[in-house]
């Protein structure tokens, strides 16, 4: 694949990932306005994300404005090299800019300068891992900053919150990050957990989990189990669509573990909004798209 | 209900938290990086007296020689929690307009001057911008496009009165209940 094709894929990529909400997220969104009574604060916002969902696909503009943080994860075979890959990917992001489907959005957090055109150290992060596929798989997720910013990550043992060194400790921290999230992450949302790791891969392997689809079951049957069980308590609480109060305070709860040293116990939570930005594609080696890994065949 | 400009202190002591709102007339966009500078001393780039504040940094470009608004939803309020009650005090500001809700020093601001909260819905960038009808300027880039001032001319912006003149917070509510069923569900 020629370095101008890669380009022009990965802009369409960006441009599906930061218009188009993904078809399980468009069904929770669907569902939840149903279970809003008319005339609620609730189901007014539900409605309005509604039509935003259908106005920013017919006009192929922006979901939300704050197109986030643009996290990349590419699964690359041997013909494409990471240079190549990054380079093609800088441009592609310095054109969707320009075009409006990304804001410009990388600050120098030293003397505040806006770079004007997404790039900058840590803008965009990628990650590769090597493949025996023939095919690349390209993963974007555009992660806004509000629901960033009410991610958090515990240290157990909390004896603030009660919570100890096991399940029913992680059960506490996640409960109480999404009562301290309450409207402010933009609401309902997903959260991604990561239980042990150290501070940084908790936090990568958390945010990895909305690669997930809403719909996935957990293959370790313990997490399983308590995803279903958080979610539950979760929307028990009655914060509701964007903080208004509600039936749907979350969309679902996503966890992962890694192990720890004997000294540390994380529970790192991550939360992402209702405006729930992730593609991707597979593109094979002559540069065609295979297909949107998260089409499902649903009409939009 | 529809709120028109000119935003007078009569017309916004008659909101009540809870009130669906259509706001027609002039916003200013305003965000971390202003609410900083004018708390700092900085001189406001247009003349705040009766203004609303919109929390939002927007996705502009320039097409044909004229602003285009691509995307334009709230930024989450609650980062100018330290300087927004003294800015509404000093520059009698009627209004902001933001998303999450904002705390007691906002709160007791808006009983005190006679303002309002306003919670548009997040992450509904293409339903808001489709109510930004004109572009009449911008101010303060060198803060970077999204932390500029931007003047929105609006009509029927929706939103919802979250916190109200006479001291009522729905987000102080919703803290409070899922506070006690969270207690509940812990044992």
């Amino acid at each position: 694949m020629d370095a101008k094709t890669l380009q022009a894929r990965l802009l369409e990529l960006i441009r599906r990932t930061s218009c188009e909400l993904p078809p399980d997220m468009i069904r929770a969104v669907d569902q939840a306005r149903r279970k809003e009574k008319k005339g609620t604060t609730a189901r007014y916002a539900l409605d309005v994300m509604t039509d935003n969902i259908k106005l920013a696909g017919e006009l192929s503009q922006p979901l939300c404005q704050d197109t986030g943080t643009i996290i990349c994860y590419v699964d690359r075979p041997l013909w494409l090299r990471e240079s190549v890959f990054a380079k093609a990917f800088e441009k592609a992001i310095v054109e969707a800019t320009q075009k409006g489907y990304l804001r410009q959005n990388s600050v120098d957090s030293i003397t505040g300068k806006n770079s004007g055109d997404n790039l900058g150290p840590g803008s965009p992060v990628l990650h590769f891992h090597e493949t025996t596929a023939k095919s690349a798989t390209v993963r974007l997720m555009l992660k806004g900053g509000g629901c960033e910013n009410v991610g958090i990550q515990y240290t157990l043992p909390d004896v603030g919150l009660g919570a100890g060194r096991d399940l029913a400790g992680v059960r506490r921290c996640v409960l109480d990050a999404v009562h301290r999230a309450q409207g402010k992450g933009c609401g309902p949302g997903v959260l991604g957990v990561c239980v042990g790791g150290d501070r940084g891969t908790g936090t990568m392997a958390a945010k990895e989990q909305f690669f997930r689809t809403l719909d996935d079951e957990n293959p370790d049957k313990t997490l399983a189990k308590l995803e279903k069980q958080l979610l539950k308590e979760a929307n028990s609480l009655g914060i509701g669509p964007m903080g208004f109060g509600g039936e749907t305070t979350l969309f679902g709860v996503k966890m992962t573990a890694r192990n720890r040293v004997p000294a540390s116990f994380f529970v790192t939570v991550s939360y992402m909004c209702w405006s729930y930005r992730r593609n991707g594609v597979t593109l094979s080696e002559a540069g065609r798209v295979g297909r949107w890994i998260y089409d499902d065949g649903s009409k939009r | 209900m529809i709120l028109e400009a000119p935003f007078t202190e009569a017309k916004i002591r008659a909101l009540k938290a809870g009130d669906l709102v259509e706001i027609t007339g002039r916003l200013y966009t305003g965000r971390d990086a202003v609410h900083k500078y004018l708390h700092d001393g900085g001189k406001p780039p247009v003349d705040l007296t009766d203004s609303i504040i919109y929390h939002c940094g927007p996705v502009v470009v320039k097409e044909g020689g004229k602003w285009v608004v691509k995307a334009a939803g709230p930024t989450t309020s609650i980062r100018e929690e330290p300087y927004q009650g003294p800015l509404m005090e000093q520059y009698k500001i009627r209004g902001v307009i933001g998303k999450g809700g904002m705390g007691p020093k906002t709160l007791a601001a808006c009983k005190k001057v006679g303002a309002c909260y306003f919670h548009a819905i997040g992450g509904a960038a293409q339903v808001l911008a489709k109510r930004v009808a004109g572009v009449n300027g911008v101010h303060l880039m060198e803060f970077g496009s999204p932390e500029a001032v931007w003047e929105f001319d609006v009509v029927k912006f929706p939103a919802v009165v979250t916190m109200d003149s006479h001291g009522t917070s729905l987000h102080e509510a919703v803290e409070g209940a899922s506070a006690a069923r969270l207690a509940k569900i812990l044992g």
